[in-house]
């Protein structure tokens, strides 16, 4: 071990420009795939966030919706229903609808639309203002990614444009509190009361004298949210009409969540298998010119696990150089981005990452491994 | 003095080549005392190689025994022949003798740290070894710094220094100019003879027979001729000349 350390340490400190440029390469793909997971999270994050983040554990849909939030339609009974049932703390109801806000340079802000009851599961918690007060109030809680990308502030006041039948109609919206973190498919979130939300939405002709909501999911808090099991069959029994689904399958069923998070990991493992090929490559011609030097090695008296061992441990340095220089620049990299692009740093992600690109420099090196065990020393005397 | 250091009894080595066999070394025997020097000559195909190879412990003979310090080669298991080529064998090579990335100094103690011996006093005789053959202020060059004289002195230091039973030199001149080549085989004849170690070096050039105590000519794989005196080892090397 130590001998097979001494020689690993040696030839790489006396090569240390060539390996250090095999360390960069691996710094690059390491960049890449740390950039890749962060974009996977980043885009994953900005799909779901708003439902990752609800105080509650179940979701209620319509039956036969497949759990897809927007084709679900309840009604009001079904949301009385649902608090009706024993061991549900509270309940809310979600409409969801994209609209845009018109901004003063006269561009408009593409925002997710959500109406959700006050105090209720479905509003996030507000860390600057207040919520709503009632029901019909003209006024919005706003995401703060919102007011990051607009300029609009608490007490401002925000015009909606909203396509209702043939006409565009124009609402306007007092902000009255800000909340965090609750993008949902691709947009910064506005949340107004129910009733608002059905007089601003965008609809159809024949809907436009409606003024009861359409309810497209209930959230429900549970009393202890332990029972997530248990409470999906009860509410299920106990209301007509709906499937229930926990926030896991929740996410995966928002369109294209699944897609989307399956092409970046695809995009991801690719990236680590050219790792694989690059490192295996490097290490491979490296062996073939090390032939002879091998051959003395074995000859004067190296045993094979001396040599094997020493190849392994080159391998791994190099490898964790590399891993390291790349979280390194991707972590500089990180701070200069705007925070408009969707990339989430998020540990485990990286952690993942990084265990895998740690993995990937001894198996990309293990085919040079085994030709160096199976060097002949007698190739020191040129007779194999 | 003068133990049997090595000893060869009819030794054969066959190889088939395009399905008929050939003998590469065609039942040799001698032995090398301690303190003695031998040559092993012969043109090229004679089975010279092949028989230093054997006595490496790198190659196993189809038939007969080498024994190396009474033992007997034949009768160990291929981790016990690790420890007995890394223990008993000092080796220098024709080329690529020395490892690249080790300085001259660690190139000869690296052979002490496989056996486990690279104590101070070790690394001190190194140093002396190498002060010896005149590489003083060549310590700390690697390989690729140093002439080929020179690295073929490092490597005579590295087979000298763990005090092994048979020093073998694969023509440790073929890269060296006459001048250099007759001084690294003398130092290396003197050392030989100092240490009472076992020497033996394949060459070609019979004019570095002159340094040896013994000439063992091989041709097709037979031992045809010993040169015992020391006046037919030296009709021998100044034959070499013309």
């Amino acid at each position: 071990m130590g001998l097979s350390i001494y020689l690993a340490l040696k030839e790489i400190w006396r090569n240390r420009g060539r390996f250090f440029l095999v360390a960069l390469v691996i710094a690059l793909i390491t960049l890449l795939v740390l950039f890749i997971a962060a974009l996977g999270e980043g885009l994953g994050t900005n799909n779901r966030q708003y439902v990752s983040n609800l105080d509650a554990q179940l979701i209620v849909f319509l039956d036969k919706s497949d759990f897809i939030i927007p084709s679900s339609r309840l009604d009001q009974s079904a949301l009385k229903a649902v608090r009706r049932v024993d061991g549900v703390a509270d309940a809310g109801p979600i409409s969801t609808s994209s609209t845009a806000i018109l901004l003063d340079n006269g561009k408009v802000l593409k925002v997710s639309m959500l109406g959700v009851e006050a105090g209720r599961p479905g509003l996030p918690p507000v860390i600057e203002g207040r919520t709503y007060q009632t029901q019909l109030a003209k006024e919005t809680v706003i995401d703060r990614n919102v007011a990051l990308r607009s300029d609009i502030k608490v007490g401002d006041e925000i015009t909606i444009r909203s396509t209702q039948g043939t006409k565009d109609e124009f609402f306007t919206l007092k902000v009255v509190g800000l909340t965090e973190g609750q993008a949902y498919t691709f947009q910064p979130t506005i949340f107004v009361p129910p009733s608002t939300w059905e007089r601003v939405r965008p609809k159809s002709e024949a809907e436009a004298n409606k003024t009861v909501p359409d309810i497209n999911v209930i959230a429900v808090k549970l009393e202890d949210p332990s029972q997530t099991e248990a409470m999906k069959s009860k509410i299920e029994a106990n209301v007509s009409n709906v499937q229930v689904a926990d926030i896991e399958t929740t996410i995966s069923n928002i369109p294209g969540y699944s897609a989307q998070q399956g092409t970046v990991q695809t995009q991801g493992a690719f990236t680590l298998l050219i790792g694989v090929l690059v490192i295996g490559g490097f290490f491979q011609i490296q062996i073939l010119q090390k032939v002879p030097q091998i051959g003395v090695l074995k000859a004067i008296g190296s045993s094979n696990a001396v040599v094997g061992l020493a190849a392994v441990i080159q391998i791994m340095v190099v490898t964790a150089i590399g891993v390291g220089i790349g979280g390194l620049l991707t972590y500089v990299f990180s701070l200069f981005f705007p925070p408009t692009i969707p990339l989430v740093f998020n540990g485990n992600a990286s952690a993942l990452a990084i265990a895998a690109l740690l993995f990937i420099g001894p198996a990309g090196g293990l085919v040079s491994v085994i030709y160096a065990v199976r060097i002949e020393p007698l190739k020191a005397l040129r007779l194999s | 003095m003068n133990t049997v250091a090595l000893e060869v009894k009819n030794v054969v080595k066959t190889f088939s080549v395009d399905g008929s066999k050939i003998n590469a070394v065609d039942d040799v025997s001698f032995k090398v005392n301690s303190g003695e020097f031998v040559a092993l000559v012969g043109p090229s195909g004679s089975g010279k190689t092949t028989m230093l190879s054997i006595l490496a412990v790198l190659l196993t003979p189809t038939s007969g025994q080498v024994l190396i310090d009474g033992q007997d080669l034949a009768k160990m298991s291929e981790k016990q022949r690790v420890v007995l080529r890394r223990e008993k064998i000092g080796f220098t090579f024709q080329s690529n003798n020395l490892i690249p990335y080790l300085t001259a100094k660690e190139n000869v103690e690296f052979m002490l740290r496989l056996n486990g011996k690279a104590n101070r006093a070790g690394r001190v005789r190194s140093q002396e070894l190498l002060a010896r053959l005149g590489l003083n202020d060549r310590l700390h060059n690697l390989p690729a710094q140093m002439s080929g004289g020179q690295q073929q002195r490092v490597a005579i230091a590295r087979a000298l220094i763990h005090n092994p039973t048979v020093v073998l030199a694969d023509e440790p001149t073929a890269s060296l100019d006459t001048e250099r080549a007759f001084q690294v085989v003398e130092t290396f004849a003197n050392l030989i003879h100092e240490n009472n170690r076992a020497g033996i070096m394949v060459t070609h050039d019979l004019r570095m027979c002159k340094y040896v105590d013994r000439v063992l000519q091989m041709r097709d794989g037979k031992l045809v001729q010993i040169y015992e005196t020391k006046e037919e080892v030296m009709a021998l090397a100044r034959g070499g000349d013309h």
